[in-house]
């Protein structure tokens, strides 16, 4: 069996990964680098971690059987992993706490953060507020209007929201922002990255901060079914609720993983966000990876319906799946999220993010035509009450 | 003996000026007339920008020249060929900067051996540190094109020993933690910073980022080799459309910094 055990000690997933990266940063990375192998060693740690993912989080959540969506698309079984369920209502939290007392044990006293959807900045927003940390969270102008309620909600928790006013005002622009904040105060600041991106050691912690979708829902999964799943399937921005759900099945080789892309308005437009299925390996943000870019090696915009999902490159340890073949990347269209939105609402009274819509979009695809034996395990990261307001005024309805 | 070597050796203990500009921005025609007036003015290095979508080492003066360069449809490649058309006129030491991906896109070989060609002396990869430069170094190494590394304020003893190890030509020291861009004061730790550094490496170190003006170019030359000066130059590019009148900003600019070099020599 092939080793999953990745990335290698200079943070490379195969030919991707890295530390591309300014000087200056290079000894902060380095840093975190001793830091996080010392706290995953530290019994200590993982006991305050465990402690605040279950009684602060809410962890484990929920993997819940969706009956009338399995008996509506009439083939394979279809589990839901509840990461709507947790504090904040997505997944992010799962690494915002994980980092914060990362940065508590560094002794820096700020933390920044990128957001696109907002529910990355919601969560660590969260988790300073939790920790007594000074906040500020870089976002896209475009993202501030799509997602005003999350930019209230970071308010509210004690954040400075900062627009950022810079390329197409999205999360591309947002990360470059929070990452040149961090070139100028990386002294006594910890930049807490909100997926599976950036310079080495980022990707690898960032995953194992989320890995804990994976072996919850393996556990969940043996008890309820008594074996694995057929399939698990997640939707892939950067990549980190997808990256925790799977990292922990990568060596059941006879576990499919499917990451579901933002197809946008259609990958054969100019106008989505798959990185992987249209993209090339290129450097951004520190890492190499699929990339969206041109002949000249220009980043090019991404484009999705959903906030969380408009962003133009991708994990480095997904590019690495992909080469391997360990994993399969599929499309979804903005009007396919849609459906895939509205019906998960009326079918199971769950309202999905836009974002895990897209995985829910390509179960619908795919259930109907798998035995009724066999099981797809999705996770649902994040609720879909922040994207309220966007999808009636796609629906043409005024609220 | 590389331009480069050959410069500071010429310069024998004075202190470099090392200007920096844009490439396309406003379009590549003046961009040939601005390096000529650059060199001109006393200038001892010119660094051209490549400009990339997205810069994350600069501050917002150089960020937003990159932006206007591309709207114009600016490339790696018309910037390979502008480099020729000067190389034709002039023997002042060329280092290009660029963040990786459009090298990487290039491709790295060909990029190394088009770049030679057409007279680059050196280049500048700030998101390419040694630890992922293998490849391009050994490309680099076997042209002959100076890969001109970093250190910064964070950098480490032992990074400083093995940056200075690889590193040829120069050592471009990042005077802030922070992005390009001007500021009002140097930081106070440059002097111990610099011969820190310096009781390690061999080669020259220059001063960069955050340099805006004579008093500081002087203050900084006398701890260092030179100065490196960016967003000043590109914000006197972007204030004066008219040619005539920016041509003789920016050489009162060039010429004003090369006394004040010269003074603290």
């Amino acid at each position: 069996m092939k080793s999953h055990k990745l990335p290698d000690s200079s943070g490379h997933f195969g030919k991707f990964g890295g530390k591309y990266v300014i000087e200056t940063l290079m000894p902060a990375l380095k840093e975190l680098e001793q830091v996080y192998e010392e706290a995953r060693n530290d019994p200590q740690f993982k006991k305050d971690l465990d402690y605040y993912l279950k009684h602060y989080v809410g962890r484990p959540t929920s993997l819940y059987f969706a009956e009338r969506l399995t008996e509506h698309l009439g083939g394979a079984k279809i589990y839901l992993k509840r990461e709507d369920l947790t504090h904040t209502g997505a997944h992010k939290i799962n690494n915002t706490i994980g980092s914060a007392l990362l940065a508590q044990r560094m002794g820096k006293k700020r933390v920044i953060a990128e957001t696109g959807a907002g529910q990355h900045g919601v969560a660590t927003a969260t988790a300073a507020s939790l920790f007594g940390l000074e906040c500020e969270v870089f976002m896209g102008e475009e993202d501030m209007r799509r997602q005003a309620l999350n930019v209230f909600r970071m308010r509210l928790l004690g954040a400075t929201v900062t627009p950022v006013t810079g390329g197409t005002r999205t999360l591309k622009d947002a990360t470059s922002e929070a990452i040149r904040n961090w070139i100028t105060t990386v002294e006594s600041t910890h930049y807490i990255i909100g997926s599976v991106v950036g310079p080495h050691p980022y990707p690898m912690i960032v995953r194992d901060f989320q890995k804990v979708i994976g072996e919850e829902s393996r556990e969940q999964i043996m008890e309820m079914e008594g074996r694995l799943p057929d399939i698990c399937v997640a939707c892939v921005g950067g990549g980190s609720n997808s990256m925790g759900l799977f990292y922990p099945f990568l060596e059941n080789e006879e576990v499919g993983l499917i990451g579901v892309e933002a197809a946008g308005l259609g990958i054969d437009t100019d106008k989505h966000g798959a990185s992987l299925t249209k993209g090339s390996p290129g450097v951004l943000h520190g890492m190499m990876s699929y990339l969206l870019h041109d002949d000249d090696g220009q980043v090019t915009e991404a484009h999705s319906i959903s906030a969380g999902l408009d962003y133009p490159g991708v994990g480095c340890e997904h590019s690495h799946l992909r080469e391997t073949g360990r994993a399969q990347y599929v499309p979804i269209s903005d009007a396919e999220a849609m459906e895939g939105f509205k019906l998960l609402s009326q079918l199971e009274g769950i309202i999905p993010a836009l974002e895990s819509a897209h995985a829910i979009a390509h179960v619908m695809k795919m259930a109907p035509g798998m035995k009724k034996d066999q099981v797809i395990l999705v996770c649902l990261s994040g609720r879909g009450d922040k994207d309220v307001n966007q999808v009636a005024d796609m629906m043409g309805v005024s609220l | 003996m590389s331009r480069i070597d050959d410069r500071f050796k010429r310069l024998n203990g004075n202190k470099a000026l090392v200007a920096f500009f844009t490439a396309g921005d406003p379009d590549l025609s003046a961009s040939k007339e601005i390096f000529s007036v650059i060199e001109k003015s006393g200038a001892d290095i010119i660094e051209i920008g490549v400009p990339f979508s997205d810069p994350l080492a600069d501050g917002p003066v150089i960020q937003a020249s990159a932006h206007r360069s591309l709207q114009n449809g600016t490339t790696l490649k018309k910037i390979i060929a502008l480099v020729k058309d000067i190389r034709s006129q002039s023997q002042l030491p060329i280092v290009l900067m660029s963040s990786f991906n459009p090298i990487f896109v290039y491709g790295q070989k060909e990029f190394v051996e088009d770049a030679v060609n057409a007279g680059v002396d050196g280049v500048i990869l700030p998101d390419l540190p040694p630890e992922e430069a293998e490849e391009f170094l050994g490309f680099a190494n076997e042209k002959k094109l100076d890969m001109i590394f970093l250190l910064a304020p964070t950098s480490t003893p032992d990074r400083i020993q093995m940056i200075g190890e690889v590193s040829k030509g120069f050592i471009y020291y990042v005077s802030l933690t922070g992005t390009t861009g001007t500021k009002e004061a140097l930081a106070k730790n440059l002097k111990e910073k610099v011969s820190a550094i310096k009781s390690k490496v061999k080669l020259p170190v220059l001063v960069g980022f955050g340099i805006s003006g004579p008093e500081q170019a002087k203050e900084a030359g006398q701890c260092s080799d030179g100065v490196i000066i960016g967003s000043a130059i590109v914000k006197l590019i972007e204030s004066h459309p008219e040619p005539v009148e920016r041509d003789k900003r920016i050489a009162e600019f060039i010429s004003g910094i090369k006394a004040a070099l010269t003074n603290s020599s």
